[in-house]
């Protein structure tokens, strides 16, 4: 029953978010300063991880082809569709809902505590657009820039390794990422990202909206943040591979 | 004038108000004053629409601000949102925006509801800053104040839209009592000479005694007395006796005249 309760106000707050907003320019204001806040400032460990990642998975790659029939191109052909189809928007997304989520949770959760939501409320703000709205239109509008900028770097990173550790040669790298090439799983992995942008960011701000009580609560609805939208993610993930690849 | 009439309020099975009606008057500095649980604050939240009565009227000067027998959806959440604009809030910590420089803090309810130019915000944000006597502290964060100035800086900010109705929750609790002072007349002299109407929540009694033009008293959720300050002190109401004369040195003297 506890779960339906969390649906129902879930879907209650989304509804308050996208409610008019009561001056159109200062939710813009707003947003341009999240897409900072939440995209630009995780540019970062977007650039660290993703580089190390390609590495290791053409390492692994290159490890498990010890055939000699099975040509090298592939160490290159598997990278690009692991990083393409998985590693960039999902488990890149996973790792930002960690990090945005438990921000938001935190930021909104001690607003909450603090009263600072009480005082929109008074002065007449939707509190809940007004917190949250120019948070989701940021993270839809940065983080598939973010996944793209992962792409590239996991593939730089994958091709520098394998070939500073003499497992492939920048030709046959080159040619693998070239082989049998869908543009569409691009578009996949942007629909994806669109997706858990979105829940990252309207899960994480469900868990801080409805904090109660002081800066323990605070912390816990911001780790309730991170493991529900984590969960929600890797739900979707299935639900949206499904229908866009099955 | 504000008006509360029968409220009564719960949560679970614990009754919070019950049945208190209480009018605020216009150019007064209204108290509300109880101890500590005796739903003060409740009673305040109430009167802003942060909790939802269970039963009673509000008014703001005879419009329904709170109505649980005759709520009409769209309609009451239009008259409330206007009401609302008209209403300053000063709350018990301050609840000054972190992320928020002072003068963005007292900008930010200009920037949201009215077509001010820059120029025009900053020049009113001075003002407010100038009569919560903080001159120079437009650049400072909230975290770089100290307790009474942030409390000020929660003024200027309440009164910057020109509000009909000030309400302020224990608006000098955390304070030394020099400072409480400088608060407490600092919302009486704004109450006069803006001729609005100001409700405080409080517990202390130098405010009491300082600016407390109509006094109503809380006890476990009911109003048990209500008058000046100059009649408090010769109340025979056991419960805001001992409410007021809490320390024995005043019970002391009140027994001995």
């Amino acid at each position: 029953m506890n779960v339906f309760k969390h649906v129902g106000s879930f879907f209650l707050m989304i509804q308050q978010v996208f409610h008019r907003p009561e001056k159109a320019s200062i939710y813009f204001k707003q947003t341009i300063k999240e897409i900072d806040s939440l995209g630009l400032d995780s540019l970062g460990i977007v650039a660290i991880l993703s580089v190390f990642m390609g590495a290791v998975i053409v390492i692994q790659t290159a490890f498990g082809i010890d055939a000699a029939w099975i040509p090298l191109y592939l160490i290159g052909f598997t990278a690009r569709e692991s990083i393409i189809l998985e590693f960039s928007p999902t488990i890149l997304c996973l790792i930002l809902a960690g990090k945005v989520g438990s921000h938001i949770a935190s930021e909104i959760g001690t607003m909450r505590v603090t009263e600072q939501i009480d005082a929109l409320e008074i002065m007449g703000v939707n509190s809940a657009g007004y917190l949250i709205l120019p948070k989701i239109l940021a993270a839809v509008f940065i983080f598939p820039f973010l996944v793209t900028i992962s792409m590239g770097l996991a593939m730089f990173g994958g091709w520098f390794v394998g070939v500073s550790a003499g497992v492939i040669t920048t030709s046959d790298f080159v040619y693998g990422l070239q082989y049998d090439f869908k543009p569409f799983n691009i578009t996949y992995a942007l629909i994806k990202t669109v997706f858990f942008a979105f829940i990252i960011v309207t899960v994480s701000a469900y868990c801080g909206y409805y904090t109660k009580g002081g800066s323990l609560e605070v912390g816990k609805s911001s780790t309730r943040a991170v493991v529900y939208s984590s969960i929600t993610i890797l739900l979707f993930n299935l639900l949206i591979t499904q229908l866009l690849l099955g | 004038m504000i008006e509360a009439r029968g409220i009564s309020k719960s949560f679970g099975d614990t009754k919070v108000l019950k049945n208190v009606s209480i009018t605020f008057e216009k150019g007064k500095t209204n108290l509300i004053i109880g101890q500590s649980g005796s739903g003060k604050t409740v009673l305040m939240k109430c009167m802003v629409g942060l909790h939802e009565v269970d039963e009673g009227l509000i008014t703001y000067d005879s419009r329904v601000f709170s109505d649980p027998e005759n709520s009409n959806g769209s309609s009451k959440s239009i008259e409330r949102k206007s009401i609302r604009k008209e209403i300053g809030m000063m709350f018990q910590g301050g609840a000054l925006f972190d992320s928020l420089t002072v003068e963005e803090n007292i900008i930010f309810p200009l920037s949201m509801f009215t077509k001010m130019t820059e120029e025009e915000k900053v020049d009113r944000a001075n003002f407010c800053l100038d009569r919560v006597h903080l001159e120079n502290a437009n650049t400072l964060f909230p975290a770089e104040l100290s307790g009474g100035m942030q409390k000020r800086v929660a003024i200027a900010r309440a009164i910057s839209m020109q509000p009909k109705y000030l309400l302020c929750d224990e608006p000098n609790s955390g304070l030394d009592p020099r400072t409480a002072i400088v608060i407490d007349n600092l919302i009486h002299e704004i109450t006069q000479e803006y001729q609005i109407t100001t409700i405080i929540n409080t517990h202390d009694m130098n405010s009491v005694m300082e600016i407390g033009d109509k006094i109503a008293f809380i006890y476990k959720g009911e109003k048990w007395w209500e008058g000046s300050n100059n009649e408090i002190l010769n109340s025979d109401n056991e419960h805001l006796n001992d409410f007021i004369f809490a320390a024995s040195y005043l019970k002391k003297l009140k027994q001995h005249g």
